[in-house]
């Protein structure tokens, strides 16, 4: 049944001003300003950053870290946070990796690592609704035992994975472009359109944004935030897949610190800590900024603890930058 | 309580005087000219329509926006005020429109915040809580405890800290944006018993509205604005007639405020009923039935439950006892996903806090509820969602009306039609309606009127919670008064007048 007033004709309603569609547009100016600027570094500093081959290291290198990164946007979207990913990636690709499972090929690592990534989201999801503990320790708490239960299952040692097929996700590519970039561009293109185009991204917006708000608007809260966590599970283990397949092992050692990494390129990719607003492709384009950098440093031979710094001092640049922004409107 | 004889002395400048201020937003022209002047010792009456720029106005008193143009003349003499601090350093002391009170902190911590008692660094808790019980009293509110936190209180309750807040500051000049829109009649009295001992203390009170009953009663003068501009100053608030203060704001004539009542016919099926509703501490036993086109009215003070009813009914809480049926069918409690899903719909008090996304677009707050609609082959059609925008926005007289715009940006009467504009798309059996016309100015206040009627008219039941006896009478076709929380009489609203339900809901007995 429709409701508005059907004697109303559609007068005055001009176009809103430009200012406020781009307010609303897909990109963040402020992480691709940053990226194009680190960009033209790379390519001063060494001759060989520009190459065709340089780019495609940096994508894959990228991919890992991205498609997690797109599960952590929905949910710091959503007002929430997931400190789990990074055990997740372990615990899976662990998972995966156990003889019985690899007695089942290809298809069944797969699909083990998905099921056990949906699960501990949908465990995170139930402690969080039901138990009504804060995201933030639900998901440490997960961090912890996720990483415990890896550990426990895989003895300590790394799990070496036999499946050609398997092992190829890792290496194998596709018209000249490396399969986990295929990936990471799909999980993003999915992302994109969840976020922007159906009834699940709005909600998540709304939640982030207003949670009584939404919750009057008759949005069925509990069940969103659990799926909102599965889906932050499943983008840690299709991470975690492409991951051990190019490591072609599984160890409770891998996935360290992501969770850090995944959060700091959604922030840094505008989208707000506190909820409510935010995009993929910011998040995409924080990721790159990371990787970008990471890149030119090794080419230059520098150390770690140094890109770290680098890191640490980035994310509060950019930061920054989104502040000026906001305060300017 | 009249407004004080003495006319202004010309010779003395006024307390404060604005001239030819502007302020231009990205996209918009809030102040285009603004010429005003407030004199100590007067309640003065600032009018306009939504989006007119009377909030702007205050904030840039309030030193909450900058001005692009113009000058602010305090004793003649011209001062800036680049801050909120500034402000409260020259005695300008501003209750905003919109509640800017802090959940987390109680009543007696949100009253002094800012400007502590305090000695050698600590805090002086006992003194801060009698000053607050004191200030709570002279508002007629003993009942809200200094010491409760304010999550606790219910919207209209904070409203009065707020007020509490603006009182316990030393002010030369006290800006109020539309405080009375929360409160029920006899507070209003309350509020205007303490404007009344401001400005026999010489204080100067600049006091927005939409109702104008209350400049007659509080006002001495009236400046107008329109469209950012001043199109009248310094009006005589209890002589000039209606028609001419409508005609300044609105540019028109605004004729009849209530549309005519429906004829419901005899066998119009009963849509909500509600039998034993309980919860404790807020209501009791409470049952009453809505009819299919039918309007009941609310009538009650703030704080006697009649929010907790509506809510309670929806599911935003989840009662003690009692049943809820809808079309005959026993609804889920305490869920309003369900209640959403089997055709209620609620548009809730506090229009910030309980309504609004405020980052989001117009368009995106009006299809909040009704986003499924939209969907094929799992992607909203944003066309078909803009459309129903737009057709919302239209019936409603949005201003501005443009669906891409973020609704922070809209006047808080401007926002509050989003809020109704929401149901109205999702289209409802029953639709709860609590404080619909909150700040909503007197032309649009008629059209929302009119539309609310015609939606009865399609067979919609309508539960209508008002602050404004006038209101609940002129719309509804029953009221229910509440007391102490419990519906205490069920009268037909057109044989209902004005004295007998407010000795009701105020003693319990008709006069
Ligand atoms: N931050 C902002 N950005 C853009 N436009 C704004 C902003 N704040 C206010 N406006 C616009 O300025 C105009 C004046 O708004 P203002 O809030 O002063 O109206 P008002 O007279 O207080 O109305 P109401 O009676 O509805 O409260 C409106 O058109 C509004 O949309
Ligand atoms: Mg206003």
């Amino acid at each position: 049944m429709r409701t508005v007033d059907p004697t109303a004709t559609e007068t005055r309603t001009p176009r809103a001003p430009s200012e406020t569609v781009s307010r609303l547009s897909l990109v963040p100016k402020g992480p691709v300003l940053v990226l194009a600027v680190i960009v033209v570094a790379g390519a001063l500093v060494s001759p060989y950053f520009a190459t065709w081959s340089n780019v495609l290291t940096m994508l894959t290198s990228a991919s890992v870290i991205g498609i997690i990164s797109v599960g952590m946007t929905f949910v710091i979207i959503s007002g929430g946070i997931d400190l789990s990913v990074g055990a997740l990636v372990a615990l899976t690709a662990v998972m995966a990796t156990t003889a019985p499972v690899q007695e089942g090929g290809w298809v069944a690592m797969i699909a083990v690592a998905l099921a056990f990534g949906l699960g501990a989201g949908l465990v995170n999801g139930l402690v969080i609704t039901h138990g009504r503990i804060v995201p933030f320790i639900a998901t440490l708490a997960m961090l912890v035992s996720a990483r415990g239960l890896a550990e426990f299952i895989s003895g300590g040692t790394p799990q070496t994975s036999l499946d050609e097929t398997f092992n190829a996700l890792g290496s194998a590519k596709l018209v000249g472009i490396p399969l986990p970039v295929w990936v990471f561009a799909a999980v993003v293109a999915v992302g994109w359109l969840l976020l922007n185009r159906t009834t699940f991204g709005r909600h998540t917006l709304a939640l982030g944004g207003n949670l009584e708000a939404a919750r009057l608007a008759g949005i069925r809260i509990r069940r969103h935030l659990v799926i909102l966590y599965m889906l932050s599970g499943l983008t840690a283990a299709i991470a975690s897949v492409l991951l051990t397949a190019r490591l072609t092992s599984g160890s409770n050692a891998v996935g360290n610190l992501y969770e850090l990494d995944a959060i700091a390129a959604v922030i840094i990719g505008g989208t707000r800590l506190a909820g409510g607003r935010g995009t993929i492709a910011g998040s995409v384009f924080g990721v790159l900024i990371f990787t970008v950098i990471t890149n030119i440093f090794v080419l230059k031979n520098l150390e770690t603890d140094v890109q770290n710094i680098a890191k640490g001092a980035i994310i509060v640049a950019a930061v920054l930058l989104q502040r000026r922004r906001a305060a300017d409107t | 309580m009249g407004p004080s004889s003495d006319p202004p002395d010309p010779d003395k400048p006024p307390l404060l005087a604005v001239r030819g201020l502007v302020k231009h937003f990205t996209g918009a022209r809030a102040l285009d000219g603004v010429d005003f002047e407030v004199a100590a010792g007067e309640v003065h009456c600032l009018l306009g329509q939504n989006g007119a720029g009377k909030s702007t106005l205050i904030k840039v008193l309030a030193g909450a926006h900058e001005p692009d143009a113009g000058a602010l003349l305090l004793d003649g003499r011209p001062v800036r005020v680049p801050s909120p601090h500034a402000a409260l350093e020259l005695g300008i002391v501003t209750i905003y429109q919109e509640l800017d009170v802090v959940p987390g902190l109680r009543v007696y911590e949100n009253v002094f915040l800012g400007h502590e008692h305090a000695r050698a660094g600590w805090t002086r808790r006992r003194r801060m809580r009698a000053a607050t019980a004191d200030a709570l009293r002279r508002l007629g509110h003993e009942e809200i405890r200094p010491d409760t936190e304010l999550a606790h209180l219910s919207p209209a309750s904070r409203q009065v800290v707020s007020l509490a807040r603006a009182l316990s500051r030393d002010a030369r000049l006290i800006i109020m944006d539309e405080p009375s829109a929360a409160l029920a009649g006899h507070e209003v009295d309350n509020l205007f018993r303490v404007i009344d001992d401001l400005r026999s203390a010489g204080l100067a009170v600049v006091y927005i509205t939409h109702r104008l009953a209350e400049v007659r009663q509080i006002g001495d003068r009236v400046t107008v604005l329109k469209d950012g501009r001043t199109v009248a100053s310094g009006l005589e608030a209890r002589t000039t007639p209606d028609d001419e203060l409508v005609r300044l704001m609105t540019g028109r004539k605004v004729g009849d405020a209530f549309p005519p009542r429906g004829v419901i016919p005899d066998d119009a099926p009963e849509v909500l009923r509600v039998e034993g509703l309980t919860r404790a501490g807020e209501f009791t036993d409470v049952s009453f039935s809505v009819r299919a086109g039918e309007i009941v009215g609310l009538a009650g003070l703030v704080g006697s439950g009649r929010s907790e009813i509506l809510g309670a009914v929806y599911g935003a809480t989840r009662p003690d006892a009692g049943e809820v049926t809808l079309d005959g069918r026993p609804l889920g409690l305490g869920d309003p996903a369900v209640a959403v899903r089997s055709g209620l719909g609620l548009a809730p008090e506090e229009r910030k806090s309980q309504a609004l996304l405020l980052d989001e677009a117009v368009y995106r707050n009006l299809s909040l509820a009704s986003l499924r609609r939209y969907v094929s082959a799992g992607l909203i059609d944003r066309d078909r969602e803009m459309a129903d925008a737009r057709a919302a926005i239209g019936s409603l007289d949005v201003r501005p009306a443009e669906p891409l715009r973020e609704i922070r940006q809209l006047s808080g009467g401007n926002q509050q039609k989003v809020v109704v504009g929401r149901w109205l798309i999702r289209g409802c059996r029953v639709l709860l309606l609590d404080e619909p016309t909150r700040g909503v100015d007197v032309g649009a206040r008629a059209e929302l009127y009119a539309l609310i009627r015609r939606l009865a008219g399609t067979g919609v039941g309508i539960l209508l919670v008002s602050s404004e006896i006038p209101e609940v009478l002129g719309l509804a076709d029953r009221v229910l008064v509440v007391r102490q929380g419990r519906v205490i009489a069920d009268r037909a609203a057109e044989s209902a007048d004005e004295e007998q339900i407010l000795s009701l809901l105020m003693k319990g007995s008709a006069l």
